[in-house]
């Protein structure tokens, strides 16, 4: 669905006066794959590059150098520039700066009246697209109006109306409250698992990455590493060595493997802790 | 101190939008206390706040700072300003002098004090967050965001108040930027003892590792309101609200649900690894 090959990137920028120019690379030849209905999550700090990454993934940015394809399209080709942004739609971070209509109807049939869709078609697409992030109750409610969380699905309904058939969101979740973000986070797995979409999900939350198949983790504008949640937070170092968290439990089970005790190195989540200590109790009694 | 006697707040009373955000609060803060301030989205944390300095002022009820009733109309609101620093959520987006020094002197400089003074003030707000000398000549404009956020809170401290209230000051950074906010929150603490800090915050994480009290809103109401070890010991009750709990309290819910002889009262990751731990030796494994 998406690939990059060699992917550089460098933000040049000119000093007015002097004509001066200086550049800054900020990815250092990136390549992977992402396949088709797979829920990747990119995981890094501020300035890591995360975020120049996902821009690639439906051409805000193009690269310096090497290629990125989404569907097989080069993100080159600025002829197919519509389809590349149909087949891979975008959310940002800060639900104030990504709507533009007054009434949410209208901020779902933004997108799609732009690509000229029929107009019985939009009806029906704003309906689905609504009703796929539960906001189909608030069809006609003020924008303004929305909390923060309600904004985002609004946000993530208007790609939906384009009928994408991957997703990128840019640390949707960071400015909202634990409620919208449950609310953001449930609507994801849901796009995903039964809906089948390609969803990208970059984030410096690890208990979000941990929800993903894959999880990449970017730092200096490299791919530091790349595998399952389990495989990436296992390297509870490495994580630590770049300022990234790893979940509370793993570091807990981490710490008592390291006292000697058989516990398994893959836990992420607190139910799966709870399930191992209780089953290394459970042995123990019964010897 | 700050003391708080059954505080309502009714926005556009009389008008058929009127709505009751705040319901007889009565609460005292004693100094030198790092309070966090928890509850969901429209629970009455940032009207509670901004009373406490004014921007806000009660339907009915008293606040007293330090004994000065802020909520007398004769009570001047610069009195009150320069007793009570409010940092914003997001303050960054309120920088607007040309240079950082310029950012932070704005608040003691409207206060009148002498050059010299304000010149200790600065330097010693920057150093306290952890703002380098090179950076104070620089436009505001150049800095990173988690650098902006710094400099934002430098000018409230610069005032030297004697409560610092700050609106989610981890909200939207990352790991790396949120740890450094949490260990400066910690050494303004040391540094400035009998300084009341109040925070509000969504993240049970950030509230584990840094506050001493709790007050929990929920409705426009008190909900809870204690030490920390208190609150989270009774973590039950912050989940029947629907509020998150710390990850650690998460685990011991569980494996005491489960039937393991765990107290409560664990939440931070050192007390449930030895407690674990101990646990674990105890059974032999």
């Amino acid at each position: 669905m998406l690939e990059t090959v060699n992917l550089r990137f460098e933000f040049r920028d000119e000093d007015l006066e002097t004509g001066e120019i200086t550049s800054d690379e900020v990815l250092h030849g990136i390549s992977l794959k992402i396949e088709k209905g797979s829920f990747v999550a990119v995981l890094g700090h501020n300035g890591s590059g995360k975020s120049t990454l996902a821009k690639h993934f439906n051409a805000i940015l193009t690269p310096t150098s090497g290629e990125v394809l989404v569907g097989g399209i080069n993100t080159r080709d600025k002829k197919r520039l519509f389809d590349i942004r149909k087949s891979c739609g975008m959310v940002f971070q800060n639900p104030d700066n990504q709507i533009v209509a007054a009434i949410v109807e209208d901020e779902i049939a933004f997108a799609p009246e732009n690509l000229g869709v029929e107009p019985h078609i939009i009806r029906q697409r704003v309906d689905s697209s609504l009703k796929a992030v539960g906001m189909y109750e608030d069809i006609h409610s003020e924008t303004a109006n929305l909390s923060g969380g309600q904004k985002q699905r609004v946000a993530i309904a208007g790609v939906l109306a384009m009928s994408p058939s991957c997703i990128v969101l840019d640390e949707p979740t960071a400015m909202l409250d634990p409620k919208g973000r449950r609310e953001v986070l449930k609507i994801i797995n849901h796009l995903n698992k039964s809906k089948k979409m390609t969803v990208v999900l970059i984030t410096h939350f690890m208990d979000e990455a941990a929800m993903a198949d894959r999880t990449i983790v970017i730092d200096e504008g490299k791919i530091l590493l790349d595998g399952t949640p389990k495989e990436v937070f296992s390297h509870i170092d490495t994580l630590d060595g770049i300022g990234l968290d790893v979940p509370g439990v793993t570091r807990l089970i981490h710490r008592l493997r390291a006292d000697g005790f058989s516990l398994p190195p893959d836990i992420i989540t607190t139910d799966e802790a709870a399930g191992a200590i209780l089953r290394l109790l459970k042995k123990d009694t019964q010897k | 101190m700050i003391k708080v006697e059954n505080l309502n707040c009714i926005y556009g009373e009389g008008l058929p939008s009127e709505k009751q955000a705040l319901f007889d609060i009565s609460l005292e803060i004693p100094d030198g206390r790092i309070c966090a301030v928890i509850g969901h989205t429209g629970s009455g944390k940032s009207t509670l706040i901004q009373h406490f300095n004014a921007l806000l002022r009660p339907t009915s009820g008293k606040i007293y700072i330090d004994g000065l009733d802020i909520t007398d109309k004769k009570t001047k609101l610069n009195d009150i300003r320069k007793k009570v620093g409010l940092v914003f959520q997001y303050p960054e987006y309120q920088l607007f002098e040309e240079t950082v020094y310029r950012d932070i002197a704005f608040g003691p400089k409207n206060s009148g004090l002498s050059e010299s003074e304000i010149d200790r003030r600065v330097r010693r707000a920057a150093e306290l967050l952890e703002i380098r000398e090179g950076l104070l000549k620089k436009s505001p404009f150049e800095l990173s965001g988690g650098q902006k956020r710094r400099v934002a809170i430098a000018g409230v401290l610069a005032t030297e108040p004697s409560v610092l209230i700050l609106d989610e000051p981890t909200a939207g950074l990352d790991p790396k930027g949120r740890e450094r906010i949490l260990s400066i929150i910690g050494s303004l603490h040391r540094e400035h003892p009998q300084m009341i800090i109040i925070f509000v915050s969504h993240s049970m994480e950030d509230v584990a590792k840094t506050a001493e009290d709790i007050i929990v809103l929920d409705h426009g109401r008190v909900y809870m309101h204690g030490s920390v070890d208190e609150v989270f010991a009774d973590s039950s009750r912050l989940l029947e609200t629907g509020l998150d709990i710390p990850e650690m309290s998460k685990l011991v819910l569980a494996l005491k649900k489960s039937g393991v002889d765990i107290n409560t009262d664990i939440y931070t990751p050192d007390a449930a690894y030895n407690r674990i731990k101990r646990i674990l030796t105890e059974n032999g494994g």
